[in-house]
């Protein structure tokens, strides 16, 4: 069984390129996943390299050749097999990237409190701020599927991420100089947490300021088919007509396109517009509805009579 | 006595130094202090000409490139980047 996204969710993804689902996995998934990798306390890691070595050579987590049906990707009734056999984490994937998606790479990030790098005297800082891979200007996108098998403090330095920014078109690293940006998030979550990122969301790994070792287990995911209501198998999505634009009217009830042309903080006066574009072209790719639009943007601009 | 450069980066959210600070990175070459990515979650100033007011010079700002014919709806980097600096003299 799998539950698929609902079109509010999928409208909320469209917008701000990332979707939560707190304390979704039960600990004794989380106990099995966490004892399956030898999680230990920071005192017994005298080096980050042996660590990663001991969890690559005793863990169940498999070696996954690129491109992997992920139906075929993990052991029958290991922990990484029951995570993504949940019905929510196996509707959201079937919503955003189909039921025939593959893997394209998985990677376990572990952050080191400072306790470690004292012992170690290195310089302790912050991950910066990045798209991951390399630049993709496709309309196809992937998803980042992260699991948190603790809970995560913001002592802990949680996965910093930028709402919004994911139909930008950087070049990986080029958006590093950005040290700060309004609105900028941190991952504080309950043991269990399931998130699910566009590829082109921009983030980074904080600093652990705690004293327990901080995990985020990684897969990406590539679709093989048109991610074209994948939610919606029955097709029941229809576009709001137009509305009043600036003189409004007085309903104040928050619709589909209210989530699509929400705005964030880090977006410039004039460049907003183009991201509120943007997530329109998005969404028409999304549902099929190629000449659908919200608030008169791309109507407006396609009135072209010469 | 010797000199050192600190650098602050703001990122505006229209180009001109009145526009509201959306973005922005510090680099001390006094060594005073270490900054880094996610260090601070409000702005140093409110505005870029707040920053005038305090005493950093601006020494680069970004120009205005037209988009390119095809490319218009592209959106990318951050557009309206101001590098200011302050000189600061003693025994480092």
């Amino acid at each position: 069984m799998t539950k698929l996204l609902s079109t509010e969710q999928m409208a909320e993804f469209a917008n701000s390129g990332c979707l939560f689902f707190e304390g979704l996995i039960d600990e004794d998934i989380n106990r099995e996943f966490l004892n399956d990798i030898g999680h230990t306390n920071i005192d017994q890691v005298d080096n980050i390299q042996q660590y990663f070595q001991n969890i690559k050579s005793s863990s169940s987590i498999p070696r996954i050749p690129a491109g992997t049906p992920l139906k075929d990707a993990y052991r029958l009734n290991s922990p990484l097999e029951k995570i993504f056999k949940n019905e929510i984490v196996s509707g959201a994937i079937n919503s955003l990237v189909g039921s025939k998606t593959v893997v394209d790479h998985q990677f376990l990030h572990l952050t080191f409190p400072s306790k470690y790098y004292e012992k170690a005297n290195q310089r302790q800082m912050s991950q910066v701020n990045h798209q991951d891979s390399t630049i993709d200007p496709r309309t196809t996108f992937d998803i980042q599927l992260f699991y948190f098998p603790t809970a995560v403090t913001k002592e802990m330095g949680g996965t910093r991420y930028h709402p919004g920014t994911h139909l930008r078109i950087v070049n990986e690293m080029g958006i590093a100089k950005y040290q700060n940006i309004k609105g900028q998030k941190n991952i504080v979550c309950k043991a269990g947490t399931i998130g699910i990122f566009h590829n082109g969301l921009w983030h980074g790994a904080g600093v652990n300021f705690s004293d327990d070792i901080r995990y985020m287990f990684k897969v990406r995911l590539q679709p093989t088919e048109k991610q074209e209501l994948l939610w919606d198998p029955e097709k029941k999505y229809q576009p709001l007509p137009n509305r009043a634009l600036y003189w409004t009217d007085e309903n104040k009830d928050q619709t589909i396109n209210d989530i699509l042309m929400r705005s964030y903080p880090w977006q410039e006066a004039d460049t907003n517009r183009l991201d509120k574009i943007n997530v329109v072209k998005f969404w028409r790719l999304l549902t099929g509805h190629k000449n659908m639009d919200v608030d008169y943007w791309l109507t407006r601009i396609e009135n072209e009579l010469y | 006595m010797t000199k050192r450069q600190k650098v602050l980066v703001l990122y505006l959210k229209f180009p001109s130094l009145e526009a509201e600070v959306i973005s922005w990175a510090t680099f001390d070459g006094t060594g005073k202090k270490l900054h880094m990515t996610g260090d601070s979650d409000e702005p140093p100033y409110p505005t870029g000409l707040d920053a005038l007011l305090d005493g950093w010079r601006l020494f680069q700002a970004s120009q205005a490139i037209p988009e390119h014919p095809g490319q218009e709806f592209r959106t990318s980097y951050l557009k309206h980047e101001f590098f200011f600096e302050k000189i600061e003299e003693g025994d480092f």
